[in-house]
């Protein structure tokens, strides 16, 4: 274990840690969301992301913005930004709502067996990313980096940036928002029914295929404003992008509690500090395996997560 | 029911002749083609990464191939000799796999690739056992030499060259005093990565090693780009493929590290600035056992230039040399895998890039190797920097 890398680098980390991990807790809220209604673990939702990525691409693209392009000043920028936002959330959750139909609700029909929907998950997880995959190549695609390196607070080694507030405040808001409305909307209610009943609220009079669809189009929103906030720190777009991130999103969802929102916060915040301090401890390699240990270890003492309650008993 | 199987029969019957008539085409077309003193009919198979995050690597290999082929066809008759292309993704899990396909076809002569040592690892052994004689144009990992496989030839020098050049390098050019080490655990990656580290010695502040492309968790690099700035190092070496460490590039200026990255020939292409942006990739530099590849000799550059619609990319200029051999070999009449095996383990060949002599293991003879450093340039191509003294 090496101690002295670790503490040079704790600061830096921990910045690092907070950003990947509030990607990480949005990305987790769409696993969350429709687990606690469904109790479905839904695969394809890490090609929702993805989707998401190429979406905010194309979009800068057809402004004429790609890698190396002249970036504009900060209102510019901004419009960029939102631009972005814009698209890659429109193709999440329109693809959300996708997978919803075409794999989901013909099987919820028919009543199918859990497993189907397992099954399906993956396959449509796999198709659309392949699908993907051969459109491209299975190569990448560079996007600008649309936010310029500009510290706005620095202590000692550690430097917050521009681009580590906009992430992490970003998240939150959503989070924030998206608490409000499962907590005090009519339509959030209605989701908090389904989740705790659904036969219940069917009879109270709750259209539950419009609800199941608005869980799917809530968390493709969310990975739509994951996938951008991922392509401002990386800034390259590629058919598997999802896979290693939809991994961690659905460990930090288990981590926080799945099901409950809030968790899949408090989840990706904690995986992303882990897989950092835990990479700087044994090396960069051992990232993954640090992160799923403490995943193990937590849910030894807590089995139901960090934070462990269910959408349906947030708030009642 | 009699009825039905009398049927099921005459459609056998008549499939069976629609193929028999369709094999006597083939063969009559063959026999066409066979124009005296070209010996037309075979085929040479491209093994190698033609789609995935490494593909252009592959992809220049591939095309430098295809146009010695078509100029021989140019010169010997049309569709004399075909080029099969044999895609692995530069993956050594879907390597072996396409390897057996590849051994099924009984008119290839000889292979160009594998083009990574990683999926060399895993097919080589695939092309020992059925015969066929290979010459990777790429694959730089030293041990490939030392499996006893025969049918192994490299027309390129292997890392026990270029890992010291990259230090040396690093040391006498860069002056650095202070290198960080890191490499993405693949065949080449990590065996490079560990001969620099050797030849730095007490100069690397640092080591780490990330997932291979793709497989980092997030693409997030802040562990280990964290720890470069830590350590204060004013070089990076990173032993992978350009998608890596363009990203890790890109992700170090974003964290405000000022120091130089150096990368073995897996970096050498265009992709790495377009990973990390032009911006912060330029001023990087790039090692390869291999010269410019616009410093190919004859009409190479122009002729690639012409059928491809893009520049000659590393490795381009080897590749035509490469098959260039082979097809000299089918010329002279090596027309079974035995001959060429033979012809290619005698030939000495002087091509548009180098001079090719191979040795009893099958690696280019030492006398003929030289390593080359790249500069990456303001708008992200790759520009011949020196040639770089061996020692």
């Amino acid at each position: 274990m090496n101690f002295t890398a670790f503490w040079h680098t704790l600061g830096p980390n921990t910045i690092s840690g907070l950003v990947v991990g509030s990607i990480i807790a949005l990305f987790a809220l769409g696993y969350t969301l429709v687990y606690g209604v469904l109790r479905l673990i839904n695969f394809a939702h890490s090609e929702v992301f993805m989707v998401g990525t190429f979406a905010a691409a194309a979009a800068w693209s057809a402004v004429g913005v790609t890698t190396n392009s002249v970036l504009p000043g900060f209102w510019g920028l901004a419009a960029l930004i939102v631009l972005g936002l814009v698209a890659a959330v429109i193709a999440s959750g329109g693809t959300a709502l996708v997978v919803e139909l075409v794999a989901y609700r013909p099987l919820r029909r028919r009543n199918a067996p859990p497993l189907a929907f397992l099954i399906t998950a993956i396959g449509a997880s796999l198709v659309i990313s392949e699908t993907f995959g051969v459109f491209t190549h299975h190569n990448q695609r560079g996007t600008a980096r649309l936010v310029p390196v500009h510290d706005l607070l620095v202590f000692g080694d550690t430097h917050i940036t521009v681009l580590d507030v906009l992430v992490v405040g970003l998240a939150l808001v959503m989070m924030f928002a998206l608490d409000r409305f499962v907590g005090r909307t009519k339509m959030g209610r209605g989701i908090r029914a389904v989740a705790q009943s659904p036969d219940n609220a069917a009879l109270m009079g709750v259209n539950k295929d419009r609800i199941i669809s608005l869980v799917f189009l809530l968390g493709g929103l969310m990975a739509g404003v994951a996938a951008v906030m991922y392509l401002l720190r990386v800034a390259n777009a590629q058919y598997d992008a999802g896979f290693t991130l939809g991994i961690q999103a659905f460990t930090a969802a288990v981590l926080g509690g799945i099901g409950n929102l809030r968790g899949a916060l408090v989840g990706g915040l904690v995986l992303g500090l882990c897989e950092l301090y835990g990479g700087a401890l044994f090396g960069t390699a051992w990232q993954n395996v640090v992160a799923f240990v403490v995943l193990v270890a937590v849910l030894m003492f807590r089995p139901t997560g960090i934070l462990g309650e269910a959408l349906g008993r947030a708030r009642a | 029911m009699r009825q039905g199987l009398a049927r099921v029969i005459g459609g056998a019957s008549i499939l069976g002749l629609l193929a028999t008539g369709a094999a006597a085409c083939n063969s009559s077309n063959n026999n066409n083609n066979n124009n005296a003193g070209a010996n037309c009919g075979y085929e040479i198979a491209f093994f190698g990464a033609l789609t995935g995050s490494a593909a252009n690597l592959g992809i220049n290999i591939e095309q430098g191939a295809e146009l010695a082929v078509d100029q021989y066809n140019d010169a010997n008759g049309a569709n004399c000799i075909t080029i099969k292309k044999f895609d692995s993704q530069g993956d050594p899990a879907v390597a072996p796999g396409v390897a057996n396909q590849l051994v099924q076809d009984p008119k290839i002569l000889a292979i160009i690739g594998p083009a990574f040592s990683g999926e060399s690892e895993a097919a080589d052994p695939i092309f020992n056992e059925a015969k066929i004689p290979t010459i990777s144009p790429s694959a730089t990992r030293p041990s490939l030499s030392t499996h006893g496989w025969s049918v192994f030839h490299r027309a390129v020098a292997n890392d026990d060259f270029q890992g010291p050049a990259a230090a040396n390098y690093i040391k006498t050019v860069l002056n650095a005093t202070k290198v960080y080490v890191a490499d993405d655990q693949s065949a080449y990656g990590a065996g490079l990565a560990d001969i620099v580290k050797q030849k730095l010695g007490s100069l690397v502040v640092g080591s780490d090693k990330t997932e291979a492309d793709g497989k980092q968790p997030n693409n997030d690099f802040s562990g280990l780009v964290n720890k470069i700035v830590a350590s204060n190092a004013d070089a990076f070496f990173y032993g992978g493929y350009y998608k890596n460490a363009g990203l890790i590039r890109g992700q170090l200026t974003a964290a405000g590290w000022k120091g130089v990255q150096v990368g073995g020939d897996g970096v050498n292409d265009p992709g790495f600035a377009q990973a990390a942006g032009n911006a912060a990739a330029a001023g990087s530099i790039v090692t390869c056992p291999c010269s410019s590849p616009t410093a190919a000799g004859g009409t190479f550059n122009a002729d690639y230039q012409a059928k491809w619609s893009t520049a000659a990319g590393v490795y381009s200029d080897v590749a035509f040399d490469a098959a260039n051999i082979i097809l000299n070999g089918i010329k002279a009449g090596n027309t079974t895998i035995d001959k060429m095996q033979t012809y290619i383990n005698g030939v000495n060949y002087t091509g548009v890039a180098n001079t090719y002599k191979f040795t009893a293991t099958g690696e280019l003879d030492p006398s003929l190797v030289k390593v080359w450093s790249f500069k990456v340039q303001p708008d992200g191509s790759v520009a011949a920097d020196q040639n770089i003294p061996l020692s």
